[in-house]
């Protein structure tokens, strides 16, 4: 018997869990001594009120799909992918190699090459843990974390060294040429007569980031390598009596893992900086595991949770507009208690709704 | 007695080697004790953090600097308690529950510390009793002029805050309580084979919150000394991944103290030469780059965990949480 009806176990917990999150969160909006309320409505004037807001607001969450696929992906293998910073850095690095080593005459002949470098580089920083998980036994959730920070060293290193741009004092690469240059939302949107704003950063990596969507759907449950994959995450050993080779499966994984991360460059190197900085995942690879919980590792899911974030990152901003003693990291926080109540915190709220639902059962029966 | 220049970039390096270590000490040791007893912690950074802040910011209000690191280690066992209860009572996932934790301390810390003191995230400077100062230690001045014993003595391990030397003892201290007592005994079997001692009648449950809170104690102390000693206020990001290179130094130490206290003197050397050393030119052939130097704990524990260089196995119900059966 079913200890939950599906539409609970889908819905109703995990929006238990968002509302916790965010009455604790309006606790310390109160502590600051400003009205919770009023921030909430900010948030969402902020991020929905204009074109730039929702620019914004999408250019975020394209980020975050890139990230939050990335720790799905690893989830469904069981493995805890927590370097999606470190590979989505690399991927900075892929991207800016492709796209300094050649004057690209235009954008659709740059695009497929700089995702390959973004993918490549990803998929190769990830690739190392997942050797060393595979062949070594070391722990994937530690070795990513230290190719966070190796990654950042190399980074750091890149970029004060044969990267950097000699006419920079930043340590920062050259500027892409202009044929590297992404559509924006306004220059797709303008010829169809939709006015959108100019200044928003959201580009035409947002619909990569929902073509991504679709093929880790497909390839989970469409192949026999998604099978295969989540046939590994339910039971390891039951998978490799059915010949599913454990070292195989987990390196696939954190390959296609690694290049989703990697994919964030797409969007904020190429996308919206036009050229190599140092800290430009800024925390996208960790908000990716915040949104690989809320939306329950499903790619429908992964893309509604990083609206939402979006959502908070932009409304974040915001706040700190209007309302002054309330800063910007507020939203780190709402953040923290998302990926507390929906991922950690879980059963505070399943187990006590698992039996009242028992009991609902057998009182109809 | 003069003495030579080359004498006093290595007594400076040492110095500055072992006030550096403290951090990661008390870090390492709190590390040590939850994942004995099987509870992973990569919360340690954001105890640290939220420490800190409230270290500095209790000493600034009261001005008693002993009280502030009181504050410090309430904070920080509250974060623990979040831990424990999150991942023993709930049996939830103790990663994501330590992800959780550091995000938090990134947020509330700067929240806080721009609401009540508008300072861009930080605390304001403390001075006279709000903050710690250098002891000297008996005869620092009189040993002085004996070679190189002397300035080891008086210019490397004398001069430091008080809660320098209280991490040095605790190393010594937490082996005895981990490989003497009975405690330390039972906190070892819970994090190999929880079942083993809930069937001697002892309360893993209880047993692992103990471990946990011990943790939220000694991350208290490790934040205090960041904001009251090595500096003398908070910080926004202050602990900046202090409490991974702990982890990375339990790794590298193989869960035992006395080797910790050597990889966390280890990872501290390397932290002080990338401080006082940016980029290292060897004999005029090449140049170390400073981000080498920064990287190299990371890559360390990489190497060790991949066992090319001994093997470091975590205890082995780490991680789990335990359901008795039924």
């Amino acid at each position: 018997m079913e200890k939950m009806p599906r539409w609970a176990d889908v819905f109703l917990v995990p929006f238990i869990n968002l509302l916790l999150a965010f009455f604790v969160s309006g606790l310390v909006v109160l502590a600051v001594g400003e009205n919770p309320f009023d921030a909430i409505w900010i948030m969402i004037k902020g991020s929905l009120g204009s074109t730039s807001g929702l620019g914004y607001t999408l250019y975020y969450a394209t980020n975050y799909i890139f990230t939050g696929l990335a720790v799905a992906v690893a989830f469904h293998a069981r493995l805890f992918n927590i370097g999606g910073e470190g590979q989505a850095a690399m991927g900075g690095v892929g991207v800016a190699v492709v796209l300094l080593a050649f004057n690209w005459q235009h954008w659709w002949l740059a695009l497929p090459f700089a995702i390959i470098g973004a993918g490549s580089f990803g998929a190769f920083w990830a690739g190392i843990p997942a050797y060393l998980q595979a062949k070594r036994g070391s722990h994937i959730v530690i070795t990513t974390i230290m190719f966070n920070f190796i990654a950042a060293a190399v980074l750091g290193y890149l970029l004060n060294g044969v990267l950097k741009n000699p006419n920079s004092q930043n340590a920062e690469t050259a500027a892409f040429g202009p044929g590297a240059h992404l559509p924006t939302a306004h220059e797709i949107l303008a010829p169809l007569g939709i006015e959108f704003s100019k200044s928003a950063p959201l580009n035409i990596s947002f619909l990569l980031a929902l073509l991504c969507a679709y093929l880790v759907f497909v390839l989970l449950w469409r192949t026999r390598l998604g099978y295969a994959i989540r046939a590994f995450g339910q039971s390891e050993s039951a998978a490799r009596y059915a010949g599913i080779s454990a070292v195989r499966i987990t390196m696939i994984t954190m390959l296609i893992s690694g290049a989703l991360a990697g994919m964030l460059a797409i969007n904020v190197v190429m996308g919206e900086q036009g050229r190599l900085i140092k800290e430009f995942v800024e925390g996208a690879g960790f908000v990716g595991i915040a949104v690989a919980l809320m939306g329950r590792s499903h790619p429908f899911g992964i893309v509604l949770a990083s609206i939402l974030f979006g959502m908070l990152t932009q409304g974040g901003f915001e706040l700190l507009w209007e309302m002054p003693d309330l800063s910007k990291e507020m939203v780190l926080v709402i953040q923290a208690l998302i990926i507390l109540f929906t991922g950690a915190l879980d059963n505070m709220v399943r187990m006590p709704l698992e039996r009242l639902f028992l009991h609902l059962h057998k009182k109809a029966a | 007695m003069e003495h030579s220049q080359g004498l006093i970039l290595f007594l400076v390096t040492l110095n500055q080697t072992i006030n550096v270590s403290v951090v990661l000490i008390f870090a390492g040791l709190a590390g040590l004790f939850s994942e004995r007893s099987g509870i992973f912690d990569i919360g340690l950074e954001g105890k640290m953090l939220i420490a800190a802040f409230f270290s500095a910011a209790v000493s600034y209000q009261t001005g008693d600097v002993w009280i502030g690191v009181l504050g410090g280690i309430g904070a920080s066992m509250v974060f623990a308690l979040i831990h424990a209860v999150t991942s023993i009572t709930f049996r939830g996932n103790q990663l994501i529950s330590g992800v959780a934790i550091n995000f938090l301390a990134s947020g509330l810390t700067v929240v806080l510390g721009n609401a009540w003191y508008h300072q861009g995230g930080q605390t304001p400077q403390l001075s006279g009793a709000a903050r710690f100062h250098d002891i000297s230690l008996p005869f620092a001045d009189t040993v002085r002029d004996v070679p190189l014993l002397g300035p080891l003595y008086s210019d490397v391990l004398s001069g430091h805050k008080p809660l320098a030397y209280v991490a040095f003892l605790l190393v010594p201290l937490a082996w005895w309580v981990l490989f003497r007592t009975r405690f330390g005994l039972r906190l070892h079997a819970v994090g190999e084979n929880p079942a083993s001692v809930d069937t001697a009648g002892v309360s893993v449950i209880w047993l692992r919150y103990e471990a946990v809170l011990i943790a939220g104690v000694l991350c208290g102390l490790a934040g205090a000394y960041l904001s009251t000693s090595q500096g003398a206020a908070f910080g926004k990001e202050m602990t900046a991944g202090r409490g991974y290179i702990a982890l990375a130094a339990l790794i590298f130490a193989k869960w035992r103290p006395w080797y910790l206290l050597m990889a966390t003197l280890l990872f501290g050397l390397l932290e002080a030469i990338s401080n006082l050393f940016p980029n290292i030119n060897v004999f005029g052939l090449f140049t170390i780059p400073v981000q080498f130097t920064q990287a190299l704990p990371y890559i360390l524990t990489v190497v060790i965990l991949a066992g090319f260089v001994g093997k470091a196995t975590p205890p082995r119900a780490g991680g789990e949480p335990y359901v008795k059966e039924r």
